[in-house]
């Protein structure tokens, strides 16, 4: 019997014990590793009705809910504080639309020359340094870490600490750890809520705290979210895009040889990499759809990995190609909870990417990728050290 | 091709902005704020394409 999910072994690729999952039925009910049962969704057009469903909701605390997270993140998301992003409209919005003029498109604008001299720096100290090295800890992680906490207004002093609280979080090693972590990160936050230095964290308690629509804890829980979500993820995706493309040295020089190329390539990247591999739902209503009913009460999980390699919204889903259209990808999701990072990820991995190859031109790996050791299930996709040289 | 943005249910995302950046702004609060309604005929494509991208729904076409 398949069940779900299933260990990645190729850093880039969907498991294989995935392969039943994707014969063209776009969702089925299957047991998860955790023993519940869900519908899994890996049909492009069913991901995307559901997601975009006010029937289908993001609140934990519902019994149905599929609660394939690590012990930690369970609690925070469960806890009566918890963020935006697990709940449902009119409060997700609430909070959603507190946040949004920090991410437009042209604040991003405005943003890149910062973001630029952050690479160009972290490019600086890593050659400074010297081959060979852990591109994770020299490049991939630094780079988002910096932004994210300059935009929040949290020390990057602290960056250690926050680092290591969020993956012991997000990894769920054993209770003891990933409890304490918790604990220490909320502890940090709600201290760092109370006198924010300039900065996003700031500005939101001006504006809504000190007027009373929002409490320091739901502050604190909000820059929590973002500083966690904000990091983690980037670092991943630009580890992962490396290596990808270290594998595909075709695709590489194509990408190097035209600027013009990186936006669409890094959408491209971003579908088949699939970093977050479920978004996790519950129906609150019965929904009729693709032939079957998802009852009121029933888990769904939407399998973005599989989602992002249908046969009938990607041509020869499987083969990487940076010349594609793959701008419907789900790598972000879709709905009301699609990602609100999501531009800044995009000018981060459009300024770091080439940045990294046209100044590294000799970068190479320096581990066969199959010896690379996988994050395992119920992470953000990724390894935890890449080793280069040049 | 006539385009409005629902205000009421725009999440903000930015897919209009990047994908059809003649015709679709964000205003201070993120919201989204269609430049011209009546794209030209060699807009209606993009503006199309926005509409499917848009999360939320409120990239809104009426022909
Ligand atoms: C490549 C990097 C990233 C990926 C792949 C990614 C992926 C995702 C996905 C799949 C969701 C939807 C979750 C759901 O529907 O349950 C999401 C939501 C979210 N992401 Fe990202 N993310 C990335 C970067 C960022 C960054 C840089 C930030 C910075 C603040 C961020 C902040 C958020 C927030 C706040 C939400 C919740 C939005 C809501 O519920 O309305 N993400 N992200
Ligand atoms: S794509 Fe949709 S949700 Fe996003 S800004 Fe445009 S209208 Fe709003």
């Amino acid at each position: 019997m398949i069940t779900y999910p299933q260990q990645r072994t190729c850093p880039y690729h969907p498991a294989s014990g995935y392969e039943e999952l994707r014969d063209g039925t776009p969702l089925r009910k299957i047991r998860l590793v955790n023993g519940q049962e869900a519908w899994v969704v890996s049909g492009h057009d069913q991901a995307r009705a559901l997601l975009a469903d006010p029937r289908v909701s993001a609140d934990r605390t519902n019994a149905g809910f599929p609660m394939i997270v690590p012990p930690a993140v369970k609690a925070v998301h469960t806890s009566p504080n918890r963020p935006f992003i697990v709940r449902d409209d009119p409060e997700h919005n609430r909070v959603r639309r507190m946040l949004i003029s920090e991410f437009t498109i042209r604040r991003l604008r405005e943003m890149r020359p910062d973001i630029e001299q952050v690479v160009h720096d972290t490019i600086d100290t890593m050659l400074a340094a010297g081959p060979p090295t852990d591109l994770v800890t020299a490049f991939s992680l630094p780079v988002p870490s910096l932004v994210i906490s300059r935009l929040l207004g949290v020390p990057y002093a602290d960056h250690e600490f926050f680092e290591k609280a969020t993956s012991d979080i997000l990894r769920g090693r054993t209770p003891e750890v990933s409890v304490k972590a918790t604990q220490d990160l909320i502890g940090y936050m709600t201290a760092l809520a109370q006198d924010p230095p300039p900065g996003l964290i700031a500005r939101l308690k001006a504006d809504h705290v000190d007027t009373g629509a929002m409490t320091t804890d739901d502050l604190a829980f909000t820059a929590l979210l973002l500083l966690g979500a904000g990091h983690e993820t980037t670092a991943s995706m630009i580890t992962l895009s490396v290596i990808t493309l270290l594998e595909h040295p075709e695709q590489l020089a194509a990408f190097r040889a035209d600027p013009g190329t990186v936006p669409a390539s890094v959408e491209e990247l971003l579908r088949y990499l699939t970093i977050v591999e479920s978004i996790l739902r519950v129906a609150v209503d019965d929904i009729a759809i693709a032939d079957v009913v998802i009852k009121a009460g029933e888990g769904i999980v939407i399998a973005s990995s599989l989602v992002n390699r249908a046969a009938d919204a990607f041509d020869d889903p499987d083969r990487f190609d940076l010349g594609r259209e793959a701008a419907h990808h789900v790598a972000f999701g879709y709905g009301v909870h699609q990602c609100l990072g999501q531009n800044l990820a995009r000018a981060e991995l459009h300024l770091a990417l080439p940045a990294l190859f046209d100044r590294v031109p000799g970068l190479r790996l320096a581990a066969p990728v199959d010896e690379l050791e996988l994050r395992p299930i119920m992470t953000i996709q990724g390894v935890d050290a890449l080793p280069v040289t040049w | 091709m006539h385009v409005e943005g629902d205000r009421e249910v725009c999440v903000g995302a930015g897919m209009c902005v990047l994908t059809a950046p003649d015709v679709f702004d964000q205003d201070d609060d993120g919201i989204v704020k269609v430049l011209h309604e009546q794209p030209d005929a060699g807009e209606e494509d993009v503006v199309r394409q926005a509409a499917t991208l848009c999360p939320s729904g409120a990239v809104k076409l009426l022909t």
